[in-house]
């Protein structure tokens, strides 16, 4: 609770702040539009944007649950095979440094305008955190328990090496895949919008491109809040929903 | 309440007869320093069998050499007195409890079955926890538990797996003193007519607990003249011989 007071205090504060530099400087409306006048935007233009935010909203759940599955079965994959691991993730470290947005005209091109690209977008966006995160948890499970689980095992070969990775190695990396996906959360807009960008014809980023080129900046302002609301939402969303799920993972940092 | 003590102790006394080790050819060499070469050891059946040694002097390489779980050390020859494997036939505890965090007690005691696929005996689970005094905490998770329930948890499940040889590597060292001493007692009681290993820095747990006591030390290593306390563990932890020949095994590990 106090938290959120907090957050709502920063927000009143930035938002007072935003006003009064709109004031003092006296800038145009269609440079920087005050807080207000964007509200109004918003507001008005309420059933524009929600058509275009269930676009966005539905790209970034489509591609956090596929760039998340993947993620999660590729770094099953590479701690399973170690052969895998020697040759695909030098190869995945390589790609991860690719800036993906690089590649967001050549996904519009192959997969075309419409919905596909822009989860494919953000599913690779988010694939190599979650990969990453992932695969380090399961690369780090506490040595003694894996002692233990070989000796419960008869040497925790074929059958047990399964029911040792499913038991032991992949519930002890899960907080290692929180972390990842919560990276992922951050992240999966990011790739929604780059896509709708580069090219689509519904869609926040859409919407925001189509309104600045139209000195519409009230209305890029509004579709910007709204999109930024909805990224804060499925973060902490996701948080919570992991928090719940991963009990027994302390928080050891004093919420200060 | 002794009576009925006495009942569950008999309900969870092993099922697998005990077996013997003999160890021949040991060797652990760490980079270039060679710990010990040419170790043998006799681990009899149906007796706990205690291994003192100052630390750094391989003891601990030794019990997971029999584990199976020490890269590090190797054997010619590690063989049981009945001629059978000793894989998938030991159970093992640790210094450290080893619990998983996100299982509960119960849980945590019973992961041999849930790790072979098995269905773990919920009774018997029961009847141990009920023995080490966590029948109230079965559905507790351990980060709820205190350091010395923790590691009676750890000695349920050790016994849980019911297997013909035991091997405990400083189980009770991570505890403070009174319940060290309440452990060993429980251990002691649990442990009759199951041949096990405990590995130990401690003179005193190990001429309280051990039917037979071997010294580890020099350099390279070497195993003592086995030496047999009179009486059965768990000896009293207050009675002047024990303390007397404690003295001396340190003097002599000193020396």
């Amino acid at each position: 609770m106090q938290t959120t007071r907090r957050a709502l205090i920063s927000f009143a504060v930035l938002l007072a702040g935003w006003q009064a530099l709109v004031w003092a400087t006296g800038v145009e409306p269609f440079i920087l539009p005050g807080p207000w006048l964007v509200l109004k935007s918003l507001a008005g233009h309420l059933g524009l944007i929600g058509r275009h935010a269930t676009v966005t909203l539905l790209e970034i759940v489509l591609g956090l649950i596929f760039g998340s599955g993947l993620g999660i079965a590729s770094a099953i994959g590479l701690s399973w095979f170690p052969s895998l691991r020697r040759w695909l993730l030098p190869l995945l470290v390589v790609m991860q440094a690719i800036p993906v947005f690089a590649l967001a005209p050549v996904l519009v091109l192959w997969v075309g305008y419409g919905l596909a690209s822009k989860v494919m977008m953000a599913s690779l966006i988010i694939f190599f955190p979650v990969t990453a995160a992932f695969l380090d948890g399961l690369r780090r499970t506490e040595p003694g328990w894996l002692d233990l689980a070989q000796t419960m095992t008869a040497g925790g070969h074929g059958p047990g090496r399964w029911m040792i990775l499913r038991h032991i190695r992949i519930p002890a990396a899960l907080p290692a895949l929180a972390s990842g996906l919560r990276v992922a959360a951050a992240v999966a807009p990011i790739g929604a919008v780059v896509g709708e960008w580069v090219g689509s014809s519904v869609g926040l980023g859409y919407l925001m491109l189509h309104a600045n080129g139209r000195m519409q900046i009230d209305l890029l302002f509004a579709a910007l809040f709204v999109l930024a609301a909805m990224a804060v939402t499925i973060f902490f969303t996701l948080d919570w929903l992991l928090r719940r799920l991963l009990p027994w993972q302390p928080d050891t940092l004093p919420s200060d | 309440m002794p009576a009925q003590n006495s009942d569950i102790t008999t309900a969870l006394s092993p099922d697998t007869p005990a077996i013997g080790i003999a160890l021949r050819g040991g060797a652990l060499t760490f980079g270039d320093k060679r710990v010990f070469n040419q170790l043998d050891l006799d681990v009899p059946a149906g007796l706990t069998t205690c291994l003192l040694g100052p630390s750094g002097v391989g003891k601990s390489s030794l019990l997971r050499l029999i584990a199976g779980i020490a890269p590090e050390a190797t054997a010619q020859h590690l063989e049981t007195s009945d001629g059978g494997p000793i894989v998938g036939r030991i159970a093992y505890m640790d210094q450290r409890d080893l619990l998983l965090p996100w299982l509960s007690v119960f849980d945590n005691v019973t992961l041999g079955a849930r790790l072979r696929g098995e269905t773990a005996d919920r009774a018997r689970a029961a009847l141990l926890l009920q023995r080490v005094g966590l029948a109230g905490e079965a559905n507790s998770l351990p980060a709820a538990l205190s350091g010395g329930m923790r590691q009676r948890a750890a000695l349920a499940r050790t016994l849980m797996e019911d297997r013909p040889m035991i091997l405990m590597d400083e189980p009770f060292s991570a505890v403070d003193a009174l319940t060290r001493l309440r452990l060993q007692d429980l251990a002691a009681e649990l442990l009759i007519g199951r041949t096990t290993l405990l590995v130990t820095h401690d003179p005193l747990e190990a001429l309280r607990l051990g039917h037979r006591v071997l010294v580890l030390s020099g350099d390279p290593a070497r195993i003592s003249e086995p030496l047999d306390p009179l009486g059965l563990p768990p000896r009293p932890s207050d009675d002047p011989a024990l303390h007397g020949l404690a003295a001396q095994i340190l003097r002599d590990l000193a020396g």
